[in-house]
């Protein structure tokens, strides 16, 4: 338990005197409302428009988890498919390095003149953006399982499935879930810049492009509080479900001590 | 040979996969204009050659992207607007400074950060932290900050590629800085090292590796950086400005084409400094 204190007490003894020094900063300054905020006034403005920043989150949740289902499944349905066939894995694997490297977000006007100005569009740009790095996560991630346990697998007669659901899959999960971190990361910033191409009038995307344009500046350090909260929160539950999932695996190991 | 093949094939099952999708989708709009032509006495093939060269189609077919592309880079001149040569010129130049002043940013953090422990303890969870939030959201609020203080151009942009950069080359230098294994540090010790040659001579040369995995990630994401500021301030500018003018007038094809412009820019950046990788692990030794 001190240990935890420990590592905690610093980052948030920074935090909080970061905010303070905002805070005063501000107030002794005079800068203006539209270059800076003092932190009160963005918290008061969050929870006075709570009930917008509610309905912006839920729309743009709807996009993120339909795309994020979509994207991360069907990279791992397609990295299992080409496991099979190493040809495809040298023709395909290049271009998953690649799109890494690529822009995506610009797919946004796209998506959003093929689907509409609704979730459907945001969807579609984030099914786009995870699907490359599950895709490259997850067949590294089959490949991880040791000689050895094939061996062993072969030696007890084991058909490819079953080598694949009892050995290759289970060795795989930190690559998976190292694929999933990434995306939750990645589905929020497709979201978000998905909104800023046209949208209906709610979303959390649209609502930084307006109250921007409208110089609203302490709504949009709200709405960016609210995102930065969704972010962190969504990568937050991944992470817990892979050290529950992947308990077995070096990285988790060492907490239990 | 045998390494270039598959990629071949795939490619060119990819780029027929796209001329199909492209008939299918656009075939409908075809259609209706055909209608509107009052012309009924088509065939298949006609409707599917017209459908690959319509003006504004859902889906452009391959050849109108690499026309649309010969057109406004070989063919306008570099200095109009019209160019994507000039575009693309001006996200390079925002994406490249902004990629010095994070990637310079980042380097002094980080070995701030191997050297005092207060900074590595209360700073650098929030650094990590940030990684998980959507940074990019900040984009717009930052281009009219800088707005405010009479800063337009191609700094505002700059900045928010700085602050893209500056995450992943803080994280990666981190950890390249602390790659050195205790018995080396042991052994600087045994010479008398004082911390400077400590650093200069041992844990800035086993940072290369490190160093260049997160300028490549750092590139990439200077890139998005950059375009992503320039839907919020278009009137400047830029390949982002492109996509915005585009999805404004419906013009799919120059869309796809301000795409693919700024594919090839992130290629090209992280190209070319995956060149300087191989070079300098040659040289250095840790790439075989």
């Amino acid at each position: 338990m001190t240990r935890r204190l420990d590592t905690l007490l610093p980052p948030s003894l920074f935090g909080l005197a970061a905010l303070a020094l905002w805070q005063f900063g501000v107030a002794a300054f005079r800068v203006p409302q539209v270059i800076l905020p003092a932190p009160s006034a963005i918290f008061a403005k969050l929870f006075a428009s709570l009930p917008t920043l509610w309905l912006d989150f839920l729309q743009t949740m709807q996009g993120v988890a339909v795309g994020y289902a979509l994207g991360c499944a069907s990279g791992l349905i397609v990295a299992i498919l080409i496991d099979r066939s190493p040809f495809l894995q040298k023709g395909l694997l290049p271009f998953g390095n690649l799109v890494s490297a690529l822009p995506i977000v610009g797919v946004a006007p796209i998506m959003v003149m093929w689907f509409g100005f609704d979730w459907q569009s945001k969807a579609a740009v984030v099914v786009v953006m995870t699907f490359f790095p599950m895709l490259v996560n997850a067949v590294a991630g089959l490949k991880s399982a040791g000689a050895m346990e094939r061996d062993l697998m072969k030696t007890y007669a084991a058909s490819y499935s079953q080598t694949l659901g009892k050995l290759r899959l289970p060795a795989a999960l930190p690559f998976v879930f190292n694929a999933l971190k990434i995306n939750a990361t990645l589905a929020m910033i497709g979201a978000i810049v998905a909104e800023f191409f046209g949208t209906p009038i709610v979303g959390l995307g649209f609502r930084i492009n307006t109250e921007v344009g409208r110089m609203n500046i302490d709504m949009v350090w709200a709405t960016i509080l609210v995102a930065a909260a969704v972010g962190s929160a969504f990568y937050g539950i991944v992470a817990l479900v892979e050290r529950e999932v992947t308990f077995w695996h070096a990285s988790n190991r060492q907490r239990e001590v | 040979m045998i390494r270039i093949a598959p990629i071949l094939a795939v490619l060119g099952a990819l780029i027929a996969l796209w001329y199909v999708a492209a008939v299918l989708m656009n075939a409908q709009l075809q259609e209706d204009r055909f209608a509107n032509a009052g012309r009924t006495d088509y065939s298949t093939a006609d409707l599917a050659s017209a459908s690959l060269n319509m003006d504004r189609p859902k889906l452009p077919a391959p050849h109108q992207i690499v026309g649309e592309l010969w057109r406004t880079v070989a063919l306008a001149d570099p200095s109009s607007k019209r160019s994507l040569a000039f575009h693309a010129f001006i996200t390079l130049r925002e994406t490249l400074l902004g990629f010095a002043l994070g990637s310079l940013l980042g380097a002094a953090l980080a070995a701030a950060a191997v050297h005092f422990r207060w900074i590595d303890r209360s700073l650098m969870p929030w650094i990590v932290a940030s990684q998980m939030i959507p940074i990019i959201a900040l984009a717009p609020m930052i281009v009219v900050i800088f707005n405010q203080f009479d800063v337009v151009g191609i700094v505002p942009k700059a900045a928010i590629a700085a602050y893209l950069t500056f995450f992943p080359v803080t994280v990666g230098l981190v950890k390249g800085f602390r790659s050195p294994d205790p018995l080396q540090l042991d052994l600087m010790r045994t010479y008398c090292a004082t911390r400077g040659q400590t650093f200069w001579k041992l844990r800035a040369p086993a940072c290369a590796p490190f160093f260049f995995a997160s300028m490549k990630v750092a590139a990439a994401a200077a890139l998005v950086g950059s375009v992503v500021a320039e839907v919020t301030k278009s009137e400047d500018g830029g390949l982002g400005a492109r996509l915005l003018a585009g999805s404004y007038y419906g013009q799919t094809v120059q869309i796809w084409a301000a795409l693919f412009a700024a594919a090839f820019c992130s290629a090209a950046l992280v190209g070319v400094i995956g060149l300087v990788d191989a070079y300098v692990g040659k040289r250095m030794g840790y790439v075989r």
